[in-house]
C-alpha cells in the first residue's frame, strides 16, 4: 500500500511536470518569443484554458503527500522553507499575472503582469529542480526527521544544476507547445528558439544524469536517465526537423519522466539522510496507518478517471491552434470559436441553431 | 517575538486575507450560475438578454476575485507543513486526507470547468456551457465541504485513536471525521455566509448604479438587486438559524468557547445574554454588564432555566483534566466577546439594509431613495466582516488548543524554523497581499463602476471608466 502511493505521487509530480511545465516554459519565454501585445495574448491564450488545472495536480501532490505520509510531508515543507516560500510567491504572481493581464487597461499595468508571469514562471521551474536535486542526494536530518542543515545545505552545485535542468527543459518544451499550438511570428519564434535551448538543455541533462549515477548509483537511475536523455534528443531531432508534434510527444516523455526517474531512484526511500542513514524516511516509516491508505486508496480509485477524462476532454474541446483572430478584441471568441464550432457540432453535440445568441460578435 | 507568535501571526494574516476572497468567490459563482441559467430559460426575450449581460458583467468580477482565492489558497495548503510541521506530523493521519481529498475532488473540479466556462463561450453549446459553471460552483462548495471538516476535526476531534508508539493521532473512521456534528453545522454556516457575502456585493454595486443613473439605470441592475436582496435575506435567516444550533453544540463541546463568547464568569443558572461588558481578567469577573435576562441560557440550550459554565468553572476543570496552570485554558476573553458580537452585529445590520431596499422596492420609491441607496453601497462591507469576526471567534476561543483536548497550539509549531525566515515571510507575504488586495480592489471597483456591456451609463458621464471597460 505504501508502494502503491509512492507511486501515485510519482504520478501526480509527472502530471505536472508534463502539464504545468508548458505552462511555465511558455511564461518565462513570454517576453522572447511574443513582442507584440496581440502576440503574447497569443502565446498565453495557448495555455489559457489549462494553466489553473493543471497546477491543481501540484496542490494534490502536497495534499496526497500529507494525507499518505505526513512525517514526509512535514519535514520536506518545514526543511525546504524558503525554497517554497520562494515557490509560492512565484506561483502567486504567475497566476494573478496571467489572470490579470486580460483585465489591465494600460500599457504599464500589462508590462506589469507580463513581468510577474516570467518571474513566477521561472522561480518554481528553477526551484523545483533544485528541490528534486536535493531529494535524491540527501539532506541533512536529526532522529526526529527535522531537516538542520539549513538553507545552505539545499544550494549546492549539484542542486543548482537540477534547477538548471528543470529551467531549460520546461523552456524547451514551452516553446515546443507553442509551435505547436500557436501561428505567425509566435511559431516562428518559437522555433528558431527550441533549437537555441536544444544545446544548453541537452548539455544539462546529460551532465545532471551522469553526475547523478555517481549520487545514486543505482542501475534503476542510470537506466531511466538514459531513457530521459534519449527521449530529449529525439525531440530536439525532430524539432530541427520541423516535426512539431513529434517534438512535443518526445519532450513530453522526457519532461514526465523527470519525477518518475527521481522516484525510481530514491525508493524505498522519500527523504535520505545524508549525516546518518539511520534517519533516513522511507516509505516505510513516513506513512499513514493502513487505514488511512486504504480510504484514500478508494476515493483515487473513484476519481483519478473522472478527472483524467474531463482534463482530457478539456484539451479535446481547446484542440484548435490558436491564431491572431482568436485575442483581437475582447478576448473572449473569434475565428477559434468559427473553426471550432464545426467539429464541436459533431462531437459534442453542439449549438444546432447557426450563430446563437451566445456566440459573442466578432470584431 | 518568537518563532511560535511570528507563526501565528502568519497563518491569521494569510487566512484571514484567504477568508476574505473564498466567500464572495464561492457565492459569486453560485449566483453567476443563477444568473446563467435564468439567462438560458429565457433566452431570446429581452429578460434573457439582461440576464446575459448580468452573468458576464458578474463573471468578469467573479474571476478577478477567483485569481486571488486560488494564488492564495496554495498558500494555505503548504503552510501547514512549513510552519506547523509538528503538528502535521501529529494529525497528519487524520487531517491529510481530507485535504487530499479536496484537492482531488474538488480544486481539478472547479479549476477545470471554470477554464471551459470562461474559454469555451460560443465554442461550447448553451447548455454545456451552463453545466461548466454550475460544476465550477459545486466544487467550490465541494472544497468548502472537506477543509471544513478538516477545521471541524480542529474545533471536535472524532474517529481517532492516539498511536503511543507514534506519537500521533490516527484515523479510525473517516465516515466520523467527514460527518462530525460540528461539520455539519459549521458547513450551512458558511455556505450561507458565502452566500450572503457574495449577494451583498450584488446589492452594492446595484444600489451604486441605481443610485448614479436612478430610472435610467441599465435594467440589469435592477434585475441583479432582486436577485441579491432574495438571497440576502435568506441567507441571513439560514445562518442565524444554523448559527443557533451551532452555538448549542460549541458550548456541548467547548464550553470554554460560549463561555469566553459570553464574558461569562461564574457557572449560572438562567444566564443572561450580556451586551456590553467590561471585564476584569485577573479578577475574572465583569466590572459593567449591561444584559437580556436568561438570554444565554436561550441562546445556548434553548431553556431559559439551563445552566451554562463559566470560565472560572470550565479552566478548574479543564487543569484538572489536561494539567498545568488553569489560567492557562483561558483564551483572549475581550477577542472572543467582542468578535462574537460583531459577526452577529454585521450580520444582522446587513440584513437590515437589505429590508429597507426591499421596503422601498415596494413602495415604488426604490430609486427616489438616494441616502438608502448610498448606504447600500456600502453593504458588502458587512458580511466580509462578519466571516473575519467569525473566524477570529471561533479559532482564537479554541486557544490555547490547536486540536480540541488533544495538541496544544504550541506543540504545533516547526522547531527547526528560524525565527527571521518566520518573520521574513510574514513580511513578504503581508506585504504583497496587500499590494494584490489593493490591484483587486481597484479592478473590481473599475469594472463594477463601468457597469455591464452594450447597455450601459451614458459614455460622456463615465469617459475615464468606458475607455477603461474595453481593455
Amino acid at each position: 500500500m505504501q508502494g502503491f502511493w509512492f507511486g501515485v505521487i510519482g504520478v501526480l509530480w509527472a502530471g505536472f511536470f508534463l502539464l504545468e511545465g508548458f505552462d511555465f516554459g511558455v511564461g518565462m519565454l513570454l517576453p522572447v518569443v511574443a513582442k507584440t501585445d496581440t502576440d503574447r495574448k497569443m502565446a498565453l491564450r495557448s495555455i489559457g484554458p489549462f494553466w489553473d488545472g493543471n497546477e491543481v495536480w501540484l496542490i494534490v501532490a502536497g495534499g496526497a503527500t500529507f494525507a499518505a505520509f505526513p512525517e514526509w510531508y512535514a519535514s520536506v515543507f518545514a526543511g525546504f522553507y524558503l525554497a517554497f516560500a520562494v515557490l509560492l510567491v512565484g506561483l502567486i504572481l504567475r497566476g494573478i499575472g496571467i489572470e490579470y493581464r486580460g483585465k489591465a487597461h494600460t500599457d504599464h499595468g500589462r508590462r506589469w503582469c507580463d513581468f510577474a508571469i516570467v518571474v513566477g514562471s521561472l522561480l518554481p521551474a528553477l526551484l523545483l529542480g533544485v528541490a528534486f536535486a536535493d531529494f535524491m542526494r540527501g539532506v541533512r536530518m536529526n532522529a526526529a526527521h527535522d531537516m538542520t542543515g539549513g538553507f545552505w545545505d539545499l544550494v549546492t552545485p549539484y542542486a543548482l544544476l537540477g534547477g538548471v535542468v528543470t529551467l531549460t527543459l520546461f523552456a524547451f518544451h514551452g516553446a515546443a507547445f507553442l509551435v505547436l499550438r500557436t501561428e505567425g511570428e509566435v511559431r516562428d519564434m518559437a522555433r528558431a528558439l527550441i533549437r537555441t535551448l536544444a544545446v544548453p538543455a541537452g548539455v544539462a541533462a546529460v551532465a545532471f544524469v551522469v553526475w547523478t549515477s555517481q549520487v545514486r548509483g543505482e542501475w534503476v537511475s542510470f537506466v531511466l536517465g538514459g531513457v530521459i536523455v534519449v527521449a530529449f534528443l529525439v525531440a530536439a531531432r525532430a524539432a530541427y526537423a520541423g516535426r512539431a508534434v513529434a517534438a512535443f510527444s518526445a519532450s513530453s516523455i522526457a519532461v514526465a519522466l523527470v519525477p518518475v526517474w527521481v522516484f525510481a531512484a530514491l525508493w524505498p526511500y522519500v527523504l535520505p539522510a545524508r549525516n546518518n542513514a539511520a534517519f533516513s524516511l522511507t516509505v516505510y516509516n513516513a506513512n499513514s496507518s493502513p487505514y488511512t491508505l486504504r480510504v484514500m486508496t478508494v476515493v483515487a480509485l473513484i476519481f483519478t478517471p473522472i478527472v483524467l477524462a474531463y482534463q482530457a476532454w478539456t484539451y479535446w474541446v481547446f484542440r484548435a491552434r490558436v491564431t491572431g483572430a482568436d485575442v483581437a478584441g475582447d478576448g473572449y471568441g473569434g475565428g477559434i470559436v468559427a473553426r471550432a464550432r464545426e467539429s464541436a457540432k459533431k462531437t459534442l453535440g453542439g449549438p444546432s441553431e447557426p450563430a446563437d445568441s451566445t456566440a459573442p460578435t466578432a470584431p | 517575538m518568537d518563532s511560535l507568535m511570528l507563526a501565528r501571526w502568519q497563518f491569521a494574516t494569510t487566512t484571514i486575507y484567504h477568508f476574505l476572497i473564498v466567500p464572495l468567490s464561492i457565492g459569486l459563482t453560485l449566483l453567476v450560475a443563477t444568473m446563467q441559467t435564468m439567462a438560458y430559460r429565457r433566452r431570446g426575450t429581452p429578460a434573457g438578454d439582461d440576464w446575459d449581460r448580468a452573468t458576464r458583467f458578474w463573471g468578469r468580477i467573479m474571476l478577478v476575485l477567483f485569481a486571488l482565492g486560488i494564488v492564495t489558497g496554495i498558500v494555505q495548503e503548504f503552510q501547514f507543513g512549513m510552519n506547523w510541521s509538528a503538528y502535521s506530523r501529529f494529525v497528519g493521519d487524520i487531517f491529510g486526507a481530507p485535504l487530499a481529498m479536496e484537492g482531488l475532488i474538488a480544486f481539478f473540479l472547479e479549476s477545470t470547468f471554470l477554464g471551459l466556462w470562461i474559454f469555451g463561450r460560443g465554442l461550447l453549446s448553451p447548455r454545456l456551457h451552463l453545466a461548466t459553471i454550475w460544476l465550477a460552483a459545486i466544487g467550490t462548495v465541494i472544497s468548502a465541504y472537506f477543509i471544513l471538516a478538516a477545521n471541524s476535526f480542529m474545533q471536535h476531534p472524532i474517529g481517532l485513536v492516539y498511536d503511543t508508539a507514534q506519537k500521533r493521532v490516527e484515523l479510525t473512521s473517516i465516515w466520523k471525521v467527514l460527518t462530525n456534528s460540528t461539520q455539519l453545522v459549521t458547513f450551512p454556516h458558511t455556505i450561507f455566509a458565502a452566500l450572503m457575502t457574495a449577494a451583498a456585493i450584488l446589492l452594492s454595486v446595484s444600489a451604486f448604479h441605481l443610485r448614479r443613473s436612478g430610472e435610467a439605470a441599465d435594467p440589469v441592475h435592477r434585475k441583479v438587486a432582486g436577485l441579491s436582496i432574495g438571497v440576502l435575506l435568506a441567507s441571513v435567516v439560514g445562518v442565524s438559524l444554523v448559527g443557533h444550533v451551532q452555538g448549542q453544540i460549541m458550548t456541548d463541546q467547548q464550553p470554554m468557547k460560549m463561555a469566553a463568547a459570553e464574558a461569562l464568569w461564574d457557572t449560572k443558572a438562567n444566564a443572561p445574554f450580556s451586551l456590553f461588558a467590561y471585564a476584569d481578567v485577573s479578577e475574572g469577573h465583569n466590572k459593567i454588564d449591561i444584559s437580556i435576562p436568561r438570554g444565554l441560557s436561550i441562546l445556548a440550550k434553548n431553556r431559559p432555566g439551563a445552566t451554562v459554565q463559566g470560565i472560572n468553572d470550565v479552566k478548574d476543570a479543564e487543569a484538572a483534566k489536561y494539567g498545568g496552570s488553569p489560567s492557562s485554558y483561558v483564551p483572549v476573553v475581550w477577542m472572543a466577546y467582542w468578535m462574537f458580537r460583531l459577526m452577529i452585529g454585521f450580520g444582522v445590520l446587513a440584513g437590515l439594509i437589505a429590508l429597507g431596499v426591499l421596503v422601498q422596492w415596494w413602495r415604488g420609491r426604490l430609486t427616489a431613495s438616494p441616502w438608502l441607496l448610498r448606504v447600500a453601497t456600502w453593504t458588502v462591507a458587512l458580511p466580509l466582516l462578519a466571516n473575519t469576526a467569525g473566524w477570529l471567534f471561533t479559532e482564537t476561543a479554541r486557544q490555547p488548543w490547536l486540536v480540541y483536548g488533544l495538541l496544544r497550539t504550541r506543540d504545533g509549531v516547526s522547531t527547526n524554523v528560524s525565527t527571521g525566515f518566520v518573520a521574513a515571510t510574514l513580511v513578504g507575504f503581508t506585504a504583497l497581499y496587500g499590494l494584490l488586495g489593493f490591484i483587486c480592489f481597484r479592478m473590481v471597483r473599475r469594472i463594477a463602476r463601468a457597469g455591464p456591456d452594450s447597455a450601459g451609463p451614458p459614455a460622456a458621464e463615465l469617459e475615464d471608466d468606458r475607455q477603461l471597460s474595453l481593455a
